[in-house]
Parts: structure tokens; sequence; C-alpha cells
């Protein structure tokens, strides 16, 4: 079977990039020689163990679970929020200074305060998270929304589109492309904040099993523990992201 | 059939001191296709944007009366927003550019009338064109499709703001004549902004002539030629001629 030539090219782009690393990062191991430093394959050895015999699997749903509920609720809120501020003139005076400050609170500090407030609970974990999130959803919103073609929404109007098309078919689809940024800007940063989360005040999930790790000096454990993590990421890139990005380009030049 | 009746008395800008349109008293008949001219800045897309309820109209008088003579008081905005159907073609297409050319024309009616959509990119001559997004046309065709989109919801009337702007003149010209037909087989009342003189003689059964800003009306002729007209004809140019020799100024906004 003969391959398509971009397609040829595409994987030996790809294929390449990560066997080159791969082999830069075992000629460096073995280069070093240090327990600190382990080799690739020591580390493909502890994915297979934790995921065999350790809670791997376990502590990654339990994980994944909680950057998807804080992943929705910050999209959903700071997606509502800033719509709101970006079409109400008022409403965007009185919240923006709370939105400055909310931006600058470190995450460290929500996440402390809502442990202390709210109890060392799951639901105090997740509200951490969607707190530090909400801001910066809020502000790519509100500029996407700024940027709503109005010469579009006056043709809504003249037809005489539902308040429920003119949203979905006319305004919605203009910000896609500010929805997507805050999306994929905002899942790299909730797993990071829920590995902290976890670390601080949870007694499973990835961030509790890299703490324990860390704790044996177990580096190749907590590179697998990485690994692992960031190519699930990796796939709710391909399967979810990826789709909405041709839905973003629908109708663009060339499409 | 729809009869539209305007009466302006001194529309502002928000936030301005100076009056955009002064004194605009005109009615349209049913059926009737009226060309507005006046120098650019005079507020011609103003008094459409008002016409159409895009523009605030408090203070002001603008409403459509049925053919059978049916009476409408102004609402609030000053326009009366009845059941009528109006279409607007704006300067640009305005098309969605993530909606294929058949979802654009979908957009605007409801699931039972989107077996009408078909017929209707044939007689725009944008048949096999529906699937189409507007990025792979060309202006004339996306043009063609804001024509479509505006007939589409069957129009009692329908505004056109300088709409063959900045296309090339032999497209211009056949989109100038699909609008003609359009519009006698359906019967539309038509009010048309344009800046070209030659343009309102084709088209229009009567030429409105606007000032300068503060606007009003400072001439009305009704275009005598009998119809069908040809751009640049011989009968066409002399009526021009005629008019531009009795009032020299009157693309200025003036007629001393």
């Amino acid at each position: 079977m003969i391959l398509p030539k971009h397609l040829v090219s595409f994987l030996l782009v790809r294929v390449g990039i990560v066997v080159a690393l791969s082999a830069l990062w075992q000629s460096m191991a073995w280069l070093i020689a240090s327990p600190d430093f382990p080799s690739l394959y020591s580390v493909i050895k502890s994915v297979q163990f934790h995921f065999n015999e350790g809670d791997m699997v376990n502590n990654i749903l339990i994980t994944l679970r909680r950057v998807l509920l804080s992943f929705i609720i910050a999209m959903l809120l700071g997606g509502i929020i800033g719509i709101m501020m970006g079409v109400n003139s008022l409403f965007n005076k009185l919240t923006d200074s709370l939105l400055i400050i909310m931006l600058n609170i470190p995450a460290l500090v929500t996440i402390l305060l809502c442990y202390i407030w709210f109890g060392l609970v799951e639901a105090a974990a997740i509200a951490a998270v969607a707190i530090n999130k909400i801001p910066t959803v809020v502000v790519m919103i509100r500029e996407g929304t700024r940027t709503v073609d109005k010469d579009l929404l006056a043709v809504a109007k003249i037809y005489k589109l539902s308040a429920t098309k003119t949203f979905f078919s006319v305004f919605l689809p203009q910000l896609y492309p500010f929805i997507i940024a805050a999306a994929r800007s905002g899942l790299s940063l909730i797993w990071k904040i829920v590995l902290v989360v976890e670390l601080l005040g949870r007694s499973d999930g990835v961030g509790f099993a890299l703490n324990t790790l860390f704790q044996f000096f177990d580096i190749a454990g907590i590179l697998a523990y990485t690994f692992a993590f960031v190519m699930i990421i990796l796939l709710i890139e391909i399967l979810f992201f990826k789709p909405f990005d041709k839905l973003v380009a629908r109708g663009a030049c060339g499409d | 059939m729809i009869e539209l009746n305007v009466a302006i008395n001194n529309k502002y800008y928000p936030n301005s001191q100076q009056a955009v349109l002064a004194q605009l008293d005109f009615s349209v008949k049913p059926g009737e296709f009226v060309a507005i001219i006046g120098p650019s800045g005079c507020g011609k897309s103003t008094l459409l944007n008002m016409i159409s309820g895009l523009e605030d109209c408090s203070g002001q008088h603008i409403s459509y009366n049925e053919r059978a003579s049916q009476k409408y008081g102004a609402n609030d905005s000053g326009v009366n927003n009845q059941s009528h159907q109006l279409g607007y073609i704006f300067q640009q297409p305005r098309l969605m550019p993530w909606l294929t050319v058949k979802e654009n024309i979908e957009l605007v009616l409801s699931p039972s009338q989107y077996h009408k959509i078909d017929g209707l990119l044939a007689q725009v001559g944008l048949d096999n064109k529906g699937g189409y997004f507007p990025s792979q046309l060309s202006g004339g065709m996306q043009r063609r499709v804001s024509i479509a989109r505006a007939f589409a919801i069957n129009p009692q009337l329908l505004l056109l703001d300088e709409p063959f702007n900045s296309l090339d003149a032999p497209t211009a010209a056949r989109l100038r004549q699909l609008l003609l037909d359009l519009c006698i087989q359906r019967g539309t009342t038509v009010v048309f902004v344009t800046h070209d003189l030659s343009e309102a003689i084709y088209l229009a059964d009567r030429i409105i002539f606007m000032s300068h800003s503060p606007s009003t009306i400072v001439h009305q002729a009704i275009v005598d030629l009998p119809k069908p007209r040809k751009e640049s004809g011989v009968a066409e140019l002399k009526w021009q001629a005629q008019l531009l020799v009795k009032y020299p100024h009157l693309l200025a906004g003036r007629i001393d």
C-alpha cells in the first residue's frame, strides 16, 4: 500500500522528532549515569510497573475527573461572565477591578483559602481549581465578545431571527476561536493546578502519587506519571480539540 | 404590497449637537421603486437604518400601510413594526462566513420554507453553489446570495444601500437587471440608496435628491421613461442631461 506524500512527510517529521528526542534522552542518561536522571528505558519500565502493579490507572482517572469537572465549571462560568462583560459596559465597569484582582491572586493562596474555608473536601479542591481558571476564561471571552461583528447582528435583527437563533447561529460562532483558545490554555493550566491541589489536600490522584514518589526520591516514577498524564492530555487534544478546530475553520479561506 | 410613510424632524446621533437629518417627509407607494441620491455623509444610510428599525427613531414617525389601507400608529421607538416582511441588502453582502450559501438563506427562513431555496438560487444563477462557503465565491456571487436571502422572505418592503458599489460594470449591470426582474415579479416596494444617477434612472420610478447634512429633500423627480430601460441608453442619458442642465448642483445637494 502506498501512503499519500503529505502523510509520509507528516509521519516522518512527527515520528522523527519523537525518535530523535528519545535517543537524545537515552544517550544523555547513559552519559550522566546518575540515579537523578533515569534513562527512557527505566521510565518506560516504571510506567509499566505502576500501570500493572500500582494504582496509576485509578489515580489518573481520579485526577482526570477533577480536571474535567473544574474545566467544565470554569469554561461555563467564565464564558457567561465574559460574554456579559463584553456586551454590557456597565457590568464590565462594575466587575473589571474584581477581575484584575482575581487574575493576580496566586493560585496557591486560592487553594489554601478554599481548604481552610470549606475543609479538605472534594468540592473545595474543585472550587479552588475553577476559581483559579475562571478569570483567564473571562478575559479571553470578553475580548472575543468585543470583536463580534455588529453588522452581522444587524442582519439577524432585520430578518427577525429569534434570540436563540441569533445567539447560536450568529453570535456564538464568532466566539469559537476565543473559546477554543480559552479551552486549550485552560486545560493545560487546570491540570497543573489540580496536581498542586491534590498534593496539598487530597489522599488520591496524580498529585498525591507524585508527592509519595517524591518522598522516596523515585524520579523514574515521577517521570512515569508525568509521561502517562501528558499522553492522556494529548489524546484529549486529538479527540476533542482537533474536531473543534475544524468547526472553527469552517468557511475560512481555503476550506 | 406595502406603502411607506416617513416623517423625520431633526434626527441627531447620540452625543451630537448637530442634526444629521433635518426635515424629511415622503411616501413610497405600494410597488414603487424609489431611489435616494445625496452627497456623501448626508445621512442616506442613517435614513435606511431608521426605516428598518436598526437606528433609534424616537420622536420620529415612520409607518407602513398595507395595501388594504390598514393604518397603524407608531410605537415608542417611532417605527411601526407590524408583521410586514422587510428585506435589507447592505453595501457589503454581510453573509455569515461559517455558513454555506444554502445555510445563509436557511437562517432567515423557517424549516417549512426550506424548499424555496433551490428555486431561489436558480433564479439568481447560483444553482449548484448551495454548498459553497462565501469565501469560495466572487464578490458578485456573494451579492447574489444576499439578494436571494432578501427575497427568500418575500419582502413587502426592500431597502438597498448602495448594493452594487465596488463591483465591476458588467457584474453590476447583471445584478441590477436581476434585482429589477425580482422586484417586478413580486411587486416589492423598494427604497434604493445610491450615489449613481444613471443607476437610479435605470431602476427607479422616482428619485429623491437629498441635501448635505443636516439633510432635507431638495428635489424629487419622477422618471417618466418607458420600461424596460437601457443602461446608458440615449433616452436615459438625455433625461439625465436635461435634469442636470436644469439643476447643475443637484448631485452636490443643491438646487441653486
